[in-house]
């Protein structure tokens, strides 16, 4: 049982209890919203380090590409306020409330930075680590410091701002958050396969992977799986495989035709318009046919081209007798383009 | 030796230099030590040609295992060892220490596996950064991190500095393209980091490996990401009367939602010396030239100039021309490639900075740097990344004259701090080294640093791995770990609510 929480709404507060949990080897749960707090193994602290009123945007300039904010800003202000100016957070962080059972939109900065989000597009934009620029963070020692800049491009220093992202608040404490912002494509389209098998899968995947398609997306769901996505007239009981183009109108027409060309071995190319594709993507994106499930669910990231083994070695049940149980062939995502800039 | 101090080499370490030569013959047997004063020759200085020392000692590995042997040695008998790539480091990163072991890793030259299936290519580190693309190309893939020495410089010195390039706008730095390294602690320890896949597990020292400068460790294995060559590349050409429309311009290609290949930008004097160098026609009468060039589909490349004409225009561009073959526009590219031999040829010497700017500063930043000049008694040349505020400025000195190297030092610090002053950093790419580590105060304070070198002390808790680097002062690490309170001395005795 947690006993007190506590709300800092500066740094300096912050400091200032993390020197006297230090100096009383206290152990410190560290929240936000508390929307990830299902992931990994409960914590049992006898204090709560609560950063949700250390929130709001500090600077927002679209024409640089930055955005500095408190820890505890909620995703959704910051996404809101980025979108307004025709921007996203391009490594498409995923929204773990369906999953966990939370409430969807959940989820501050920090607990963003401290888990190193990332979405479908991480192929190509790689995730929350390729995107954050400088932070200013307690160290668990109770010294405020900054590291990193507001700037693109920086290699003063150690880079400690990705080190410390997806450290799960295991390091450091961060208080400011610095993000590299991306213009928002205008359009997209998916390019949908239906009814393959999962090899014939990984194949036409691993194939508009290494063209010049750009492919900003790639998932695999088998059979059934696409009904539970819960997206209005995406209802198709077989498998489907979903590649997704993204960019300035012509471009997404032309680079759709030449995608659908290489990969005629496959069948015939289905288009799926802006809004479906949007839709489908955020439902993928958030794991949501597995919502609710009492199974445990596991992301397993390899190497593309071990996806098939590995996919089949999960499907056997594990040796030892006690039964691995796995939502299992959940959904396959083309994971490891390159991360982006 | 003008200007930076290095730390005061180990008398004790130079009485034993024998003993340290004839441990590293046993280790790497045949022409892999050098001891000879004329044959190290060669390696006394890197790319910050400014500054010369001899090391104690050159080696060159050639395996994994003789990289272990002869860090454990220098561990266990306190001998300090400076890694070393291509030696094009700009920071000094590079530069031996009398004391110190100098490591090349330039015979760990091999490609170890190109594997296309998971657009992934494993090298050995000593591998230079065209090496990499030369061995993919065949099937349209590339390596996207391009510094302009990439003909040169080794993708371990790559990590060792997180390079960047022209590209790096769309495609990221080195650190966005790296997925998995191997790496040797300066105990000798071979460790693995990353791989083929995305996700690491634990926390993400490839970050922290990169950039590092060679201060956490050597590495001998380098996986990278590869990506497919764009369909096509076209460049417009734009002069304009102005920096500041030169700016704005750049501004507002990006709030267009364009995110261009490469941006790049010249400035009067280095529009001079380029046209001068190689006549790729440059308009000389333009206070700022822009260099844009989109790549990717062909309808997408059309599209896009055809935006960035229109905002050209917008911003008062006096001289637009858009490349029209594959030829043209390497032409457009030839002289902000030769920028730097160019300036060579109008100056004995040159010092090329690197820091850093939010792009709306770049008006003041330019006409801060022309006052300097002016103080400095020194001509300085513009080059730079405009997409990311990336800016080269090339100090132009005679190493001859007296004092010069001096002033050309002072000036650059002096634009370093103004960078800083506007909100940017003092290193974009080149790395800090020697160059900039007495500067890192006016970013970092005392408690920031302080963080750092706990990383450094994880690593290398007797600071043998390229000291008088990076840090303006190594505090000992047995200091940084202690708790500056004391159980019942603090601000909340009892538990604190706010
Ligand atoms: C003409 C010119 C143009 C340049 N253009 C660019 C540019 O566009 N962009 C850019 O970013 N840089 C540029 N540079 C700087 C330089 O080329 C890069 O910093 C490059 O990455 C250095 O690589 P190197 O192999 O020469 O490393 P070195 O100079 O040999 O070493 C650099 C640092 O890396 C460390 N190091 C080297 N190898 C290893 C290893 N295997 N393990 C651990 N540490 C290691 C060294 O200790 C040192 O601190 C340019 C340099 C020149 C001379």
């Amino acid at each position: 049982m947690t006993h007190s929480a506590l709300t800092p709404t500066t740094a300096e507060e912050t400091r200032d209890f993390l020197a006297y949990a230090a100096a009383e080897e206290l152990p410190v749960e560290i929240l936000g919203q508390g929307s990830k707090r299902a992931l990994g193994r409960p914590v049992q602290t006898a204090h709560v380090l609560d950063l949700s009123r250390l929130s709001g945007v500090e600077v927002y300039e679209p024409a640089e590409l930055v955005l500095t904010a408190k820890a505890g800003t909620p995703m959704a202000e910051i996404e809101a306020l980025v979108a307004g100016a025709g921007q996203e957070l391009s490594f498409e962080p995923m929204d773990f409330g369906p999953l966990l059972g939370e409430a969807a939109g959940k989820g501050t900065l920090g607990g963003l930075i401290g888990t190193n989000l990332a979405g479908p597009r991480r192929i190509k934009a790689g995730a929350a680590r390729d995107h954050i620029l400088g932070l200013d963070a307690v160290s668990g020692h109770g010294e405020i410091f900054r590291s990193g800049g507001r700037v693109v491009k920086n290699v003063t220093g150690y880079d400690l701002p990705r080190a410390l992202t997806g450290a799960y608040g295991t390091l450091a404490v961060s208080t400011l958050i610095t993000l590299k912002v991306n213009p928002r494509a205008e359009t997209s389209a998916s390019l949908a396969l239906n009814g393959l098998s999962d090899a014939a899968a990984v194949a036409a995947m691993c194939a508009a992977m290494g063209s010049s398609a750009e492919v900003s997306a790639a998932a695999h769901l088998p059979e059934g799986i696409c009904q539970r996505l819960g997206v209005a007239g995406e209802d198709r009981p077989g498998p489907v495989t979903l590649l997704r183009l993204e960019g300035f109108g012509p471009s997404v027409e032309y680079r759709f035709a030449n995608l659908a060309r290489r990969l005629a071995e496959f069948g015939p190319a289905e288009r799926i318009g802006d809004a479906a594709s949007k839709a489908l993507w955020q439902a993928v994106r958030d794991v949501i046919p597995f919502a609710g499930s009492r199974n445990p669910v596991w992301r397993v990231s390899v190497p593309p081209g071990l996806r098939c083994r590995t996919d089949a070695a999960l499907a056997q049940p594990h040796a030892g007798g006690r039964l691995l149980r796995l939502e299992r062939r959940a959904v396959v995502a083309a994971d490891a383009g390159r991360r982006g800039a | 030796m003008v200007g930076i101090a290095m730390p005061a080499p180990d008398r004790h370490v130079l009485e034993r230099r024998d003993n340290i030569v004839a441990a590293l013959k046993a280790i790497v047997p045949g022409e892999g030590v050098i001891d000879a004063l004329t044959e190290m020759r060669p390696y006394e200085t890197d790319a910050l040609t400014a500054y010369r020392q001899m090391p104690l000692v050159v080696v060159l590995p050639e395996t994994v295992d003789q990289v272990s042997r002869i860090l454990r040695y220098c561990y266990e008998n306190d001998v300090k060892v400076v890694p070393r790539g291509a030696g094009t480091s700009l920071s000094g990163g590079a530069l031996p220490l009398a004391d110190g072991v100098l490591m090349s890793m330039m015979k760990f030259n091999r490609i170890l596996d190109v594997d296309f299936p998971n657009r992934a290519v494993i090298a050995q580190p000593g591998v230079t950064n065209l090496g990499i693309t030369r061995a993919v190309e065949h099937e349209g893939f590339y390596y996207a991190p391009d510094p302009s020495s990439q003909i040169a410089c080794s993708i371990g010195g790559n990590i060792a500095e997180n390079s960047g390039g022209v590209h790096c706008l769309k495609y990221g730095l080195t650190t966005n393209n790296v997925l998995g390294l191997e790496m040797v602690l300066i105990t000798g320890e071979v460790i693995r980091l990353g791989g083929k896949h995305m996700e690491a597990e634990g926390y993400d020292l490839l970050a922290l490996m990169t950039g590092s400068e060679g201060l956490l460790g050597v590495v001998t294995e380098v996986t990278v990401r590869i990506l497919q060559k764009p369909e096509t590349a076209r460049a417009a050409l734009v002069g304009f009367p102005t920096s500041e429309d030169g700016g704005r311009c750049v501004a507002d290609i990006i709030a267009a939602g364009i995110i261009p290949g490469g941006m790049e930008m010249m400035d009067g004097p280095a529009i001079q010396a380029a046209e001068d160098y190689v006549n790729a026609g440059y308009p000389r009468d333009a206070e700022a030239l822009l260099i844009v060039e989109l790549d990717g589909p062909e309808a997408e490349v059309d599209f896009l100039l055809a935006r960035v004409e229109e905002i050209a225009r917008a911003n008062r561009a006096g001289y637009l021309r858009v490349s029209t073959s594959e030829e043209e526009r390497l032409v457009f590219w030839a002289g902000r490639k030769s920028a730097f031999p160019a300036v060579g040829r109008i100056s004995p010497d040159y010092l090329c900075m690197d820091g850093t700017i939010p792009r709306r500063e770049l008006p003041r930043v330019l006409a801060g740097m022309r006052e300097l000049s002016v103080k400095h008694g020194l001509r300085c040349a513009n080059v730079f990344h405009a997409g990311d505020g990336n800016l080269h400025p090339l100090i132009l000195y005679d190493a001859n004259k007296p004092g010069e190297l001096e002033a050309a030092e002072a000036f650059g610090a002096d634009i370093l701090r103004l960078c800083v002053a506007v909100g940017g950093v003092l290193t974009g790419e080149h790395g800090v080294g020697i160059e900039k580590r007495d500067l890192m105060p006016e970013m970092f304070s005392e408690d920031d640093l302080k963080q750092q070198q706990r990383v450094k002390c994880a690593f290398d808790d007797k600071h043998l791995l390229n000291p008088g680097k990076v840090f303006p002062v190594l505090h000992r690490c047995a200091d940084l770990g202690m708790m500056h309170v004391h159980k019942g001395q603090l601000a909340f005795p009892d538990i604190p609510r706010f």
